[in-house]
């Protein structure tokens, strides 16, 4: 597990800059706000491998990003660095006050829970006009770093990627920690976690905050990236697309979300280029196809190549025998 | 004599028309192993889940070491000291069976999980092989704890148990679903473990012959209630004890 994620940080830094370096450049504004959203998708993620699907991460999406919205209208505040701390922070209350409450409840009662709370941000900021612009949203100012404004795509990209490099550390982290291995050993039997002497609730408490907090640092960055922010970020089509891409990059690191982020918007793009009238089929087909051939997500393509690396490596027979094992374990 | 580790009054617990626990009383001391027998249904798991605050006793009193357990939940009596382990192994199968054991070691550390430093750290890695070499699981150390067969399932489940280091062990039947012939060779390798941490022991069992073996006293429950206490060649010789523990006959 160890030698695997590092490989795939590696992996993950060296496709993004020979990324960056040929994709053309109206992807850097795709791919940042594919970056961005991956954060929602990683807060997805951590809270999958508890064993737990909300239904409503769209909310802490869009605290972040009203944070930020707000902290621009009222206090003119502009500095992105800032900002994404704003928008971090607000995630961590705001998952704390629900946390507090959703944390007893499993299975659909938790889903069903974390939609409610998202719909009723929902319906809060489309209803209250006069600070949050209604369903129209509000305008976000172009946000500026230690006073200078950024002068591309290009930079926010960078910057953007410089946020979700900390929120990635800060989970894998957490996932190799006690308390990461603690909530996977929640998602396997929670009665045992109980007879350990641990409490169930606050390890799901801690990781529906870490959750919250990468989402709202995601919602801080997306907002600054598309200059807009509306009601939409928390409907539950939103929060239902994280789930979606959650699923397709899968849960068996917690640098897939990224990876799987990033993959879906392109995907996304070209089916609406190509098949501009039906691109939610294309969506589904490769939904459909990830979890008929790839049921650990996109991510377990990686720990596959590797396999075969390392079988071809070896060169022998033995290794074609502890293969299934190998991908069996990573998936689970 | 010093004050009884385990005392237990008059506990009572009815599900609808059944009594599972009648007017329970025992006390234990400290460093006594004690074997549970009884026929199906005599309320043997009831009487672990109780003292383990999985049910709460509609009357009655339980205390370790002097505090009251009653009103607690698992979490909660477990950091008291009580650790158990399950007639049908309650695993992380999802982890490897060294992770399993880890979990269980970084549990007792502290009242909350560490979030940021690893789990597998030499101390704690050198800590959980030396308890899984205790039940004969070291060389299974780095394998899916879902590949083990039942009978390593089983002794993972005790590890999983005593490494808590608790002050009483409630063993749920652990011989159960292991062949005949890995019966001995199970509980052999489980109080072997149990001697190195001289750890006082409640046990369930269904086997007389495992109880007379391994048990320095024996409680036989019939109908939610203790109908002997003793010696185990002394309490298992009668026969009217070996009729109930047996069933009808």
């Amino acid at each position: 597990m160890k030698r695997s994620g590092a490989v795939g940080g590696i992996l993950v830094i060296v496709g993004i800059v020979v990324w960056w370096s040929l994709a053309p450049s109206w992807l850097d504004f795709l791919t940042a706000v594919a970056v961005a959203k991956g954060l929602v998708v990683l807060g997805v993620v951590l809270l999958i491998r508890a064993g737990l699907v909300s239904f409503g991460q769209g909310l802490f999406f869009a605290v972040g990003a009203y944070a930020v919205g707000f902290a621009g209208k009222w206090w003119s505040m502009h500095d992105a660095l800032a900002l994404a701390g704003l928008g971090l922070a607000a995630g961590i209350v705001v998952s704390l006050a629900i946390g507090l409450l959703v944390a007893r409840y499993r299975e659909i009662f938790f889903a069903m829970l974390t939609l409610a709370f998202s719909m009723m941000l929902y319906g809060g900021l489309v209803k209250g006009y006069g600070a949050t612009g209604g369903s129209e949203g509000m305008p976000i100012t172009p946000p500026t770093l230690l006073g200078r404004p950024f002068s591309s795509d290009t930079e926010l990209f960078f910057f953007t990627l410089a946020c979700a490099s900390f929120m990635i550390v800060m989970a894998l982290l957490y996932a190799r920690s006690p308390l990461g291995y603690a909530a996977q050993a929640i998602r396997s039997n929670e009665i045992r976690v109980g007879y350990l002497g641990a409490s169930v609730t606050k390890i799901v408490l801690a990781t529906f905050i870490l959750a919250g907090a990468a989402s709202g640092l995601g919602g801080a960055l997306d907002a600054m990236l598309v200059g807009h922010i509306d009601p939409d970020l928390t409907y539950w089509t939103t929060s239902g697309e994280f789930v979606f891409v959650a699923l397709l990059s899968g849960t068996g690191s917690v640098v897939a979300p990224l990876v799987g982020t990033v993959i879906f918007e392109i995907v996304r793009s070209y089916a609406l280029r190509w098949f501009p009238d039906f691109w939610q089929i294309a969506l589904g087909g490769v939904l459909l196809a990830v979890v008929l051939f790839l049921p650990g997500g996109l991510w377990s393509l990686h720990e596959r190549v590797l396999e075969y690396a390392r079988r071809f490596a070896r060169g022998n027979g033995s290794a074609l025998e502890q293969a299934p094992a190998r991908t069996r374990r990573q998936e689970l | 004599m010093t004050a009884p580790l385990l005392e237990v009054e008059g506990l009572d617990l009815r599900f609808g028309e059944i009594a599972a626990a009648q007017n329970l009383c025992v006390t234990v001391a400290t460093g006594e192993i004690v074997g549970i027998v009884g026929p199906n249904g005599a309320g043997k798991t009831t009487f672990i889940n109780l003292i383990t605050g999985y049910l709460r006793p509609e009357r009655g009193a339980i205390r370790l070491a002097g505090r009251d357990l009653v009103g607690r939940r698992p979490d909660a009596v477990t950091r008291l000291g009580v650790a158990r382990s399950f007639q049908i192994p309650q695993l992380f199968f999802n982890l490897t069976v060294l992770e399993n054991i880890l979990v269980g070691l970084a549990a007792t550390e502290g009242r909350s999980l560490d979030p940021w430093r690893p789990l597998l750290t030499d101390q704690r890695m050198e800590k959980g092989r030396r308890a899984l070499a205790h039940l004969g699981l070291g060389d299974l150390a780095h394998r899916p704890a879902s590949e083990l067969p039942e009978g390593g399932r089983k002794l993972l489940d005790v590890a999983l148990a005593l490494v808590l280091e608790p002050r009483l062990l409630l063993l749920d039947e652990p011989t159960s679903g292991v062949s005949v012939e890995e019966k001995f060779e199970v509980m052999e390798q489980v109080t072997k473990a149990l001697r190195v941490s001289a750890v006082t022991t409640m046990f369930v069992e269904h086997d007389m012959e495992v109880v007379r073996r391994f048990a320095d006293r024996v409680l036989v429950l019939a109908d939610g209630r203790f109908i002997a206490d003793g010696e185990p060649a002394v309490v298992l010789a009668d026969p009217e004890i070996r009729r109930a523990v047996s069933g009808r006959s």
